[in-house]
């Protein structure tokens, strides 16, 4: 194994912890981590939360130490992408023109942020939040004090605005479709989300879709609004989906359907070729169906699983999804996929904020969401990886521990 | 001066509700599972999590913060992202109280 090479196409978190992987099962052939930004690997939550405030230096969010890379013999590239694929040979082509051979290759190249195209939208003053590069440009605008307009009511967006308040800004959301977290809560956690958000005092315009941006000479930012009004700000802050980075895999001939489709190891249809993170479409049984997993437990996980599959180890990545939010001093957690098909009961003490949902079909607990309720929460885990049989009652009853059922 | 310090009646300490206790000045997290006590520091050696916090199951305490585990006799790493192990002490039960042993530490300049 010593003259194989395995390369990681991405040096996110997933491709961090694959390199890593690498090297601590054993393999002792060369191992190379291609990303095109030019920071090591590291972690994207703190990015919208205590990266932005300046609570935290951006070495907080780095995967590895400063001597890891040389240590573990990972030849690091950053800034350098991957242009082309050519799985035959397995070769890969670089955008300097340089061409690699591997023995396995893994796709972690994650994705990017979706731009709005409407009139307006290279104007300055609109801001993304995907990279480290991104959170830095924003941080100063924020630490003065801004007046936002964030536009997208996803996880994103809401952290954003959360995160403009408690440094002392103002924040709107602005949301095209009826409610918030549309693709990943269910209603009534929409619901608590928006008031949230409004006791907080950021108000959230729901059904509201963006037609363009303005900036008149001398003027303030505008943004327009499908309706005819008109939100003035500082500045603007999309969060509208995250595009995955599956275009050079896609031209190469893996199969690909809004992502790298892999299997439950990780493998895409080549056999030397797996994918893991933000960039993998695979099929979730606690979802039903093939999807993306934008979480950090994902990228950690299927990371660490591409990379035992690459050195040919039996691996079987079935996640229950666990993702968490920070919101307003509030921490909202979510385990597998709740939805408005399911019965729902909740757990709350009579003091306190803090309450768990537990989502059912017939007796079983299938997800979950908690607010500020860690370790209910993970009672919870529990029962929905044992798929035991429950009575209703017992979960809403404050005086039967979790830990009893 | 003695290394081992008393930190209370065998029967303070019950199953699932690790105790968070202070000896000579260092945290520590005391895990009961049957008749067995852990002691470790408490202080996840991912980030700042206290593991007194932490979900114990099969042998092995969770991280609040991120799910990581380690092995409460141990203290090594068992699932990422914790890494690094984390100190253990060692416990001694004697007429019924517990004592957790904290030996003398020198600063290290970084």
């Amino acid at each position: 194994m010593n003259d194989s090479t395995i390369i990681v196409a991405g040096a996110g978190q997933a491709g961090g912890w694959a390199a890593r992987t690498l090297r601590k099962e054993g393999f002792g052939g060369r191992v190379v981590l291609v990303g095109d930004e030019s920071h090591p690997p590291y972690e994207r939550p703190p990015l919208s939360k205590a990266v932005l405030t300046g609570e935290k230096p951006i070495e907080s969010t780095h995967l590895f130490g400063a001597n890891d890379l040389a240590d573990l013999a990972l030849d690091w590239r950053g800034n350098v992408r991957i242009t082309a694929l050519q799985p035959e040979a397995k070769r890969v082509t670089l955008n300097g023109g340089e061409t690699l051979r591997y023995d396995a290759l893994i796709f972690c190249t994650g994705g990017r942020a979706r731009e709005l195209s409407v009139p307006g939208a290279d104007l300055p003053g609109i801001y993304r939040l995907r990279t480290l590069d991104d959170a830095l440009a924003l941080r100063p605008l924020l630490q003065s004090g801004a007046s936002l307009v964030v536009i997208g009511g996803g996880w994103i967006g809401l952290e954003v605005a959360a995160t403009c308040r408690k440094m002392g800004g103002h924040a709107t959301v602005v949301e095209s479709a009826r409610r918030l977290c549309e693709r990943t809560v269910p209603p009534d956690v929409s619901a608590y989300l928006a008031e949230l958000h409004a006791s907080h005092g950021v108000p959230v315009l729901l059904g509201a879709e963006v037609t363009g941006f303005t900036r008149p000479a001398g003027g303030e930012l505008a943004v327009t609004l499908r309706d005819g009004r008109e939100l003035v700000c500082d500045a603007v802050v999309t969060g509208v989906g995250l595009i995955p980075n599956d275009d050079v895999a896609r031209a190469a001939g893996i199969a690909c359907d809004g992502g790298i489709i892999v299997d439950e190891q990780c493998r895409t249809s080549d056999p030397s070729i797996f994918a893991a993170g933000d960039v993998a479409a695979a099929h979730n049984a606690w979802a039903g169906r093939r999807l993306r997993l934008e979480s950090w437990q994902n990228a950690q996980e299927q990371g660490i699983c591409a990379a035992k599959a690459a050195l040919g180890q039996a691996v079987q990545y079935r996640p229950l999804p666990w993702f968490w939010s920070d919101q307003h001093g509030v921490n909202l957690q979510i385990y597998g996929f709740p939805s408005a098909s399911h019965a729902v009961v909740e757990r709350r003490q009579s003091e306190g904020s803090s309450f768990i949902r537990f989502y059912l079909e017939g007796d079983c607990v299938k997800a979950a969401i908690g607010v500020d309720a860690a370790r209910d929460l993970r009672f919870a885990r529990r029962l929905i990886e044992s798929q035991r049989e429950v009575l209703m009652e017992r979960l809403a009853d404050t005086s039967v521990p979790l830990s009893r059922l | 001066m003695s290394t081992w310090h008393d930190i209370g009646a065998f029967n303070d300490f019950v199953e699932d509700e690790p105790s968070a206790v202070s000896a000579d000045g260092v945290s520590i997290a005391i895990f009961r599972v049957g008749d067995e006590l852990f002691a470790l520091h408490d202080l996840c050696t991912h980030e700042t999590a206290p593991l007194s916090e932490g979900f114990v199951e099969d042998g092995c305490v969770e991280c609040p913060l991120h799910q990581g585990l380690f092995d409460l006799r141990t203290g090594e790493a068992r699932k990422a992202p914790c890494e690094k192990p984390v100190q253990t002490y060692p416990l001694r039960v004697e007429a019924g109280r517990v004592a957790v042993q904290v030996l003398p530490r020198i600063a290290l300049a970084e």
